[in-house]
């Protein structure tokens, strides 16, 4: 038991009680939590930014306007609803058509028919606080439906596949590729059994992916091997996740990705506590690597430049000569 | 330097938690363990009532012979009463008067005994009881029961336990049946069975007493039966018929007069508290106590009414279920349902007890959750949903106690222990992880709080530990000590050398 503590410490793996302790209670000021538990906000100031983001069709936010969903979604045929303060990907309906007989019935990236009924009370589920972290009153974002690239089309089972990577201090310092399986009903969350597979920083390709806690070769439902995918625009996926920092201040972020395939990679959420699933997927420690960027830190260096110097510094190769 | 704060605090909290800890068992003798050999029981009645506008007389019946026990001290708390002891044909009473008095008035008698198996006093022999005055038809029935006992016994006793089990015979012959026809409590039934004996022209009377064991909050006067055979008193059960005595059993008093009587007084209530505690020990350390002119005692538990001390001897057993849970948490990994929900289930198991409180925990949450998933189907808001889930735990609560009443299984009845707005708040929690994470994760989170709750209930059903807090509270401190120490552990979580077990093999 001692011994494998004492491995898994060599190994840089970071665990809960220390990612808590360390560095969500040093570096996540609990004022600055809001900006990214609250998705419209979130939105508005990666808008700001400059930041890459899928459009905003609608806010509900409150019971009253619920009557409204039915207009707000009049124009479009495939969208998406969400909690504002969501969690861990909880309450999010993808819907990617219309019935055709039917103008009223939606179809749900599982293929699912759903009605408008049945959306306008999940809707109402979202504002009455069933999603939110703190349970209070919630706001349903409706929101453009990514048509997302090819690239991981073989290794994607429904639904949309995400990017994470982990923001230290302004580095990008791990990534993965989240694909949802048959399993995870198209949701792209490790916990509801999406596979993870992590990414090699220096050159933006797929390593083996995790299904749970073990290893996975090809994903469960396609077949197709995960390793060796090439992300399109990882520079520029690189930069914007760095710029996560200047956005919301956190320290110690997860800044989840898509890449649409018309508008190039869009910025779906933020998250103050990201999880740790990403080292086993990446088959190595953070801790070695927030130690680096600890070393090598510079307050001055531009968005760019930091997501530069996490491609020269965290390299799958160099992993491996360091092992 | 976060770190270096919480070790100087946790290194205070731990000093100053020791020192008191071994000043009190050291310096004034206070007991390490409970000591089984002399216990010391005190028993509080408190007696409260609404004054009405004249004077006013209390009278209580109190302990006048006391086969088995001997009396250390007894005394009487009610300010501005005068009190005295008189003698009626029950025994002792107690007597407080006073011209006026305002509001609700609550007076206390309080006695410590200890038990003493040689404790036999000198009873009066009775005189033959007279015949009693008994109406038709209900005295043909008295005397045909009679005749027919008589029948089958051979002296007084085997006279007095013949006439029991024809009491209590589950198929009763008709005479019984109408004797017993109108008949409301254990109190009645044997205010039966001395008329029936004094109809046998036996002595016989009714006492009432309490089985001392441990601490008791409320306890309840239980009704015995004693009969004289011409040479000393003895003891019969009168629901079984049996001649004896329970272990620890304590008469109050005898005859079947009312406990009080309050003139000038109404909404009279009596209630009775039992402690236990330890003569040769914590009796010692307060005289020494008192001694030395030492003011430690009088902040010990021990000086608080003995209602309050029962209700402490178990809040003060929280905290270690608190630590159980985060050791659990934060050192072992396990996933549970709520921060304290285990711990409160737990106080729950400590009255139904381990295997009932997990069978009933269990059947709650399962219908519970049968009953969420169609309330799902009606598609209600949050609060509206929760608040149904909470009627509907309690209209369950209801049901299985009814439902093991029925079936002769009074352990059902406890499943009213239950913190049923716990019990609501994780079925809703449960039902939401089940729909989004699948059944396998909210069975797993369910058996983890179960896990919890079970380690928290054994760790806070150590005797030796509930009375080492209850006597040095300020162990506590040290519990404290170790929950921030806890706070500041940012090592490996047990669970996780499994989840990343991948990693260390690299």
């Amino acid at each position: 038991m001692f011994a494998t503590a004492r491995k898994l410490r060599e190994a840089g793996v970071l665990g809960l009680n220390e990612r808590n302790a360390e560095f969500i209670m040093r570096l996540n000021p609990r004022r600055l939590y809001p900006r990214v538990d609250d998705k419209a906000l979130t939105k508005q100031l990666a808008l700001e930014a400059g930041m890459p983001v899928p459009d905003l069709y609608g806010i509900i936010d409150n019971q009253g306007d619920i009557r409204r969903f039915g207009e707000i979604v009049a124009d479009y045929d495939s969208f998406v609803v969400k909690p504002a303060q969501g969690s861990g990907g909880e309450g999010i309906l993808v819907i990617t058509g219309r019935s055709k007989r039917k103008r009223d019935c939606f179809r749900l990236s599982s293929g699912v028919l759903i009605t408008e009924d049945e959306i306008a009370h999940h809707i109402s589920n979202i504002v009455s606080g069933q999603y939110s972290l703190s349970g209070s009153l919630d706001k349903a974002l409706i929101e453009y439906c990514v048509h997302f690239d090819p690239v991981f089309a073989e290794v994607s089972y429904q639904g949309v596949p995400d990017i994470r990577v982990i923001v230290y201090r302004g580095y990008p310092t791990m990534a993965m590729v989240r694909l949802p399986t048959r399993a995870s009903d198209g949701k792209a969350n490790l916990h509801q059994g999406a596979v993870g597979a992590g990414v090699d920083i220096s050159r933006g390709l797929t390593l083996t992916g995790v299904l749970k806690n073990d290893l996975v070769e090809e994903h469960p439902d396609t077949g197709a091997l995960i390793a060796g995918l090439e992300i399109p625009q990882w520079d520029f996926i690189l930069e914007s996740a760095a710029r996560g920092y200047e956005v919301t201040g956190l320290g110690y972020l997860g800044v989840d990705m898509v890449i649409d395939a018309d508008r190039g990679p869009l910025i779906l959420e933020m998250n103050a506590r990201p999880g740790l699933n990403i080292q086993i997927a990446n088959g190595t420690g953070l801790s070695n690597r927030i130690r680096r960027i600890d070393e090598i830190y510079d307050a001055d260096a531009t968005p760019a430049e930091r997501a530069a110097i996490a491609r020269r510094e965290f390299s799958a190769d160099r992993q491996l000569q360091m092992l | 330097m976060t770190q270096r704060y919480v070790l100087v605090l946790t290194v205070l909290l731990t000093l100053a938690g020791l020192a008191m800890f071994v000043y009190k068992w050291q310096v004034l003798g206070f007991p390490l363990s409970e000591n089984q050999e002399t216990p010391v029981w005190t028993i509080e009645s408190a007696i409260s009532f609404d004054s009405g506008p004249g004077s006013i007389k209390v009278n209580l019946h109190i302990p006048t012979l006391t086969p088995g026990f001997r009396t250390l001290n007894e005394n009487s708390v009610s300010r501005g009463y005068g009190f005295s002891l008189n003698y009626g044909s029950g025994g002792r009473e107690a007597q407080w008067a006073i011209r006026r008095a305002d509001g609700r008035q609550t007076i206390y008698y309080r006695i410590t005994v200890f038990e003493d198996a040689g404790s036999e006093q000198a009873d009066t022999t009775p005189p033959f009881p007279p015949p009693p005055a008994i109406n038709e038809p209900f005295k043909t029935a008295v005397d045909v029961i009679v005749a027919e006992v008589r029948e089958h016994s051979a002296d007084t006793a085997s006279f007095t336990t013949e006439l029991l089990r024809r009491l209590n015979d589950p198929s009763p012959d008709p005479n019984v049946e109408l004797l017993l026809s109108d008949i409301e409590s254990d109190v009645d039934f044997v205010d039966v069975a001395t008329m029936m004996l004094a109809a046998a022209r036996i002595p016989a009377r009714m006492v009432r007493g309490f089985e001392l064991s441990g601490r008791q909050r409320s306890a309840d006067l239980e009704p015995w039966l004693e009969i004289h055979d011409g040479d000393r008193w003895r003891f019969f059960n009168p629901t079984t018929g049996e001649e004896n005595l329970p272990d620890h059993f304590f008469i109050w008093w005898r005859g079947n007069e009312q406990l009080i009587n309050v003139d000038g007084g109404s909404n009279v209530e009596v209630d009775f508290a039992i402690q236990e505690a330890h003569l040769d020990a914590v009796a010692i350390a307060k005289s020494q106590a008192a001694k030395s002119g030492a003011t430690m005692f009088d902040f010990s538990l021990y000086s608080l009414p003995i209602q309050t001390q029962a209700v402490y001897a178990v809040l003060l057993m929280i905290p270690i279920g608190a630590l159980v849970m985060v050791v659990m948490r934060n050192i072992v990994g396990i996933d549970a349902f709520g921060t304290f929900m285990p711990v409160l289930i737990a106080l729950a198991f400590r009255e139904t007890k381990l295997v009932w409180g997990i069978v009933l925990f269990s059947v709650l949450i399962a219908l519970g959750l049968s009953i969420r998933f169609l309330l799902e189907r009606l598609r209600l808001l949050l609060v509206p949903r929760l608040s149904a889930v909470l009627i509907v735990v309690v209209l369950l609560m209801l049901l299985i106690s009814l439902v093991s009443h029925k079936m002769g299984m009074e352990t059902g009845l406890s499943v009213a222990l239950f913190p049923m707005v716990i019990i609501a708040m994780t079925i809703e929690r449960m039902s939401v992880v089940w729909e989004e994470r699948g059944a396998a994760d909210a069975m797993r989170a369910g058996g983890g709080s179960l896990l919890v709750a079970t380690i928290a209930y054994i760790f806070m059903g150590f005797e030796w530990l509930e009375h080492l807090v209850f006597t040095f509270p300020e162990l506590l401190l040290i519990v404290l000590a170790l929950v921030l120490l806890a706070g500041r552990y940012t090592g490996y979580r047990l669970l996780e050398l499994g989840r990343f077990k991948a990693l260390a093999n690299n």
